[in-house]
């Protein structure tokens, strides 16, 4: 049963991650819901504990040690409190989980670029990995497809297809390959792998029927793509979420104690990220992209006018995957963010020897660099697929007017624009634990390439999975937690979109703060750093062929954000070009020296 | 005392050694509890389901769906050759029939009355699974596969590419500072485990594929010669099912590394002795390293010793570690001071550190995550 909101004052929440359960308190102080006090304690979902709790209660008594606050009763449990004014013990507690690598799906439509499209925006946007995606129109012939599904070991698979009332013989054609193909679930013989059903509602008897032999568990929800104009994605990923719970989670070690213990139904980590992310953009009215670049994995998130949507790009992170993002960026493009002369057959077996030994850190200045000179790498890879991905509806036939012959675009237009963007939020330890914030900052800017005024932060301590429970019992808790101390500003960036000519001005600018002010004209290829601190009125007027949200050459006036980092004024246009050689390196070095990125 | 966050690889004259052998899927043991087996003894076997063959015959014999259960020229269940006629349209008034073929052989699995769609199923597979070590068999894990224990020298790796193989150990370095070079390599290594010492060159690798040589273990390894060797960039540690014509076990990292001179004397020991070795590597949660596996005897005797597996040990003074990164990366030497406060990295970083007093005398500071314990 929901708690009633106004009676919660203290939560507890934890995030069990592949290698550490991070659990936080949250409080409300004076009115206001703050977290209190963080701690972790390493995931002990696999052997020889075999039990999530464990991990769970570890990281609970060492909040506990830290807050002073009695948060775990004897036998392990969480302490609840007995009435509003006990001491001890929380009045909520939640978790999100990626143990055990998380929620893993197979997804199929008919159409690659309609319905298994939406099917893949589905479990994603639900917080699963995509392990693939078989489409009739994929390019590879039937005996290949069941080959691919043989080798696959999901935790469920979601089949779409066709809009209602139409043909049915087309994803009747998919679930009879993947039926016989009969695809392993992770859990093992005894488990009976889910089959999710979101497609053409007239085809349910005939997927009924291929479905009934043994080792699956059907399920039919609305169709996920009822006329080829609208997406419906909720009533699939509500049910991902609870095959998640009553399937998955049942399976992985001690999760039925876990899912017992919760006051609310665990999530996935990225949905929950997802969630939160949501929530600010519609709280706010403004236009969102996060990023979570771990050791194996990226995930991009974005809210563009209320479409939400996520990738994982699974190979492209900073340890696990290392080699794999040099390998797919190219060697050049990860040196041209590099200021110092390096032995690239050196660097080669580096990037190796950090994929073999993924919990080394860099110690030297020039290993920083070049970590970082990868993440950015990694992230603008990152966001190139996102962008390919979070698109309009394909195959919606499109009403055109004798206007529109002039400026005629294709179907599936992505939907992230770097001039709408409002918020970048940034985690991930390589983003997080860097030295200095101007670098988050730097390699935020770089990767994303953000236009127009854009405002920069990063999640402190990767809150944001407990924010997104949090938000389905007490939304108000978490939307004050989110601002005050789940993100960490770092000031905001002007980036005027437009084709930089070296030695010609970008914009004029001027800027007053509380306690200073300044003023000058910013040249192509030229970043500069103010330190405004909290707040700032800014005026900047673009030269004929730049825009920064109004139109080409328009004055725009404003209020912007600072931070711990100020106000970056970036002259290098839109889209980022480092020439090679040695006249990159000086410009990428006069960059880093605006910045202060590095020590003197 | 503090926790090591990365645990050395074992390297052990002597240890209790159980090797979990699993079918993919349920099958057959082919041992008893208490047998002795070798190492390239089957233990365990099953079928995997044959390939499925979809045909679509409703476009084939160009009918309506519903018609093609009853066009089948033998029921669902039969078996079927590849090219033996299949299904036979009816034709007009009689005459003008289609007749398909199976472009499979197999068995018929299922023709459906929706799509028109036949499915053939393969033959099965047989997939055996082999002792990987010679000793007896200590337990019978249901119809999944065996356990075989033996005490054994151990072996671990850092990284490995190819699966399982099998040889005697044949020293192709003496030193374990020397790097293993072509010239280094003989006809009469054909089907040994080759024991190398620093970085293995591609050029070594070429030849010992050329001979014959059922495994190398070497030190390092350059990138560029993996790269040139796999054909691609290897993306991410995740080896095992590599066809390159050997298997590979790097015991130190990539670059001109020599291998710890524990583990290359612990192998030049065993010269001449049967092995095994597997390259399978898989660096994500539920880490799995290469393995050199040299059995000491025909079963387990005497006490049960510790065994197997990497575990987290104990950082304190005198420990002897490896560092795993650069600027030190590769020296060995013992910890000197283990300060409880984080300090701050050249790379700006903070972190919790040690002292580590190196072989060549040198005392360096060294973050704690960029360490490994090297006793076995």
């Amino acid at each position: 049963m929901q708690k009633d909101p106004s009676r919660i004052k203290v939560v507890v929440a934890t995030d069990c991650g592949s290698t550490t359960t991070k659990a936080i308190l949250i409080e409300c102080v004076d009115g206001v819901y703050r977290q209190t006090h963080r701690a972790e304690a390493p995931t002990t979902v696999e052997a020889p504990f075999a039990d999530v709790t464990l991990g769970v209660s570890n990281s609970v008594t060492e909040l506990q040690e830290l807050s002073g606050r009695r948060l775990v009763n004897d036998d392990g449990t969480i302490l609840r409190r007995t009435s509003p004014d006990a001491a001890d013990g929380c009045d909520v507690y939640i978790s999100t989980s990626s143990a055990g690598g998380g929620l893993q799906m197979m997804v199929a439509g008919v159409v690659k670029e309609m319905t298994a499209e939406s099917a893949k925006r589905a479990a994603l946007g639900a917080g699963a990995i995509v392990m693939d995606t078989i489409a009739s129109n994929d390019r590879r012939r039937p005996h290949e497809q069941v080959q691919r599904i043989r080798e696959l070991r999901p935790d469920m698979v979601l089949i779409s297809g066709g809009t209602d009332g139409g043909d049915t013989k087309k994803v009747t054609e998919l679930a009879e390959l993947i039926a016989p193909a009969k695809p392993r679930p992770r859990f093992g013989g005894e488990y009976s792998l889910p089959i999710i059903f979101a497609g053409n509602r007239d085809a349910r008897p005939a997927i009924e029927r291929t479905f009934a032999s043994g080792g699956f568990d059907l399920k039919v929800v609305d169709n996920l793509r009822p006329t080829l104009e609208r997406e419906h994605l909720g009533p699939a990923r509500e049910t991902i979420h609870d095959v998640f719970l009553e399937h998955v989670m049942a399976h992985a070690p001690g999760y039925d104690r876990l899912i017992a213990w919760a006051d609310a139904p665990i999530m996935p980590t990225p949905g929950a990220v997802g969630d939160i992310l949501q929530a600010i953009a519609k709280g706010r009215g403004i236009n969102v992209v996060g990023v979570d670049i771990g050791g194996a994995t990226t995930d991009v998130f974005s809210v563009f006018d209320g479409s939400f949507n996520r990738t994982v790009s699974a190979n492209l992170g900073m340890s696990y995957s290392i080699s794999n993002v040099c390998a797919e960026a190219g060697m050049d493009n990860v040196l041209r963010w590099v200021h110092l002369d390096m032995d690239e057959r050196e660097l080669r077996n580096r990037v190796k020897n950090k994929m073999i030994r993924p919990t080394t850190i860099p110690q030297t200045h020039e290993a920083l660099v070049f970590e970082q000179a990868v993440s950015r790498e990694a992230l603008r890879l990152a966001y190139v697929q996102h962008k390919a991905f979070a698109t309009e509806l394909k195959g919606v036939q499109q009403q055109r007017t004798v206007g529109d012959a002039f400026s005629q675009s294709e179907g599936g237009r992505s939907l992230v624009s770097g001039m709408k963007l409002d918020l970048l939020v940034a985690s991930g330890g390589v983003l997080s634990h860097a030295p200095r914030m101007e670098q988050t900052a730097a390699m935020l800017i770089d990767a994303f390439e953000p236009e127009g005024f854009t405002e920069l932060a990063k999640d402190s301590i990767f809150m944001m999975p407990h924010l997104g429970v949090l938000a389905t019992v007490h939304e108000r808790a978490a939307m004050e937690v989110f601002e005050r101390d789940c993100l960490i500003m770092l000031g905001t960036c002007i980036a005027p979109a437009g084709t930089a000519v070296a030695g010609k001005p970008v914009m004029r600018w001027s800027a007053q703060w509380d306690g200073g002010s300044a003023e000058g004209t910013l040249m192509a290829q030229e970043m500069k750093l103010l330190r405004i601190g909290d707040r700032a009125q800014v005026e900047v007027t673009p030269e004929r062929g730049f825009d920064v949200g109004a139109g080409p050459g328009v004055a725009v006036k404003r209020e912007v954000r600072g931070g711990s980092v100020g106000l970056i004024l970036d002259g290098r246009g839109r889209s980022l070009a480092v020439p090679s050689g040695a006249e990159g390196r000086r410009l990428v070095a006069a960059w880093a020296k605006a910045l202060e990125l590095h020590p003197d | 005392m503090a926790k090591a966050y990365t645990p050395g690889l074992t390297v052990s004259s002597r240890v209790r050694y159980r090797a979990r052998r699993l079918l993919p899927l349920t099958g057959r043991i082919t041992v008893k509890l208490g047998d002795r087996v070798k190492a390239t003894d089957v233990v365990a076997q099953t079928d995997l389901e044959g390939d499925i063959t979809p045909m679509k015959m409703s476009n084939l014999l160009s009918c309506a769906p519903r018609d093609v259960p009853g066009l089948l020229l033998k029921p669902v269940g039969s078996a079927i050759a590849r090219d033996e006629p299949i299904a036979q349209s009816k034709g007009i008034f009689g005459m003008m029939k289609v007749t398909v073929k199976a472009t499979a052989a197999g068995t018929i699995e299922s023709a459906s009355d929706s799509t028109g769609m036949v499915m053939i199923r393969g033959a099965a597979q047989p997939v055996q699974v082999r002792a990987f070590t010679c000793g007896r068999v200590v337990d019978i894990l249901g119809n999944e596969g065996v356990v075989v224990e033996n005490d054994v020298s151990l072996i671990q790796g850092i990284f490995g590419i190819g699966g399982e193989a099998y040889g005697p150990i044949a020293v192709a370095c003496a030193r374990p500072d020397e790097r293993l070079e072509a010239s280094c390599i003989r006809p009469e290594h054909a089907g040994c485990i080759l024991v190398g010492g620093a970085r293995m060159t591609i050029d070594a690798i070429r030849r010992a594929i050329d001979v014959g040589v059922a495994a190398i273990v070497s030190g390092g390894i350059d990138d560029a010669d993996l790269k040139a060797l796999l054909g691609h960039d290897l993306g991410v540690a995740i080896t095992g099912s590599e066809r390159v014509g050997l298997t590979l076990v790097v015991t130190e990292g990539f670059g001109d590394i020599a291998m710890a001179a524990r583990t290359h004397t612990l192998l030049t020991s065993h010269a001449g002795h049967p092995a095994s070795v597997n390259g399978a590597t898989q660096i994500r949660a539920g880490v799995m390293r290469p393995e050199i596996v040299i059995p000491l005897a025909d079963e387990a005797t005497g006490e049960v010793q510790a065994g197997g597996g990497a575990t987290a040990g104990e950082l304190s003074i005198g420990t002897p570690v490896r560092v795993i990164r650069d600027p030190w990366f590769g020296a060995l030497g013992t910890v000197a001071a283990l300060p409880e406060q984080p300090a701050v990295l050249d790379s700006g970083s903070k972190a919790r550190v040690l002292e580590v007093a190196l072989a060549d005398g040198q005392r360096v500071t060294v973050p704690r995550a960029n360490v490994e314990l090297i006793a076995g």
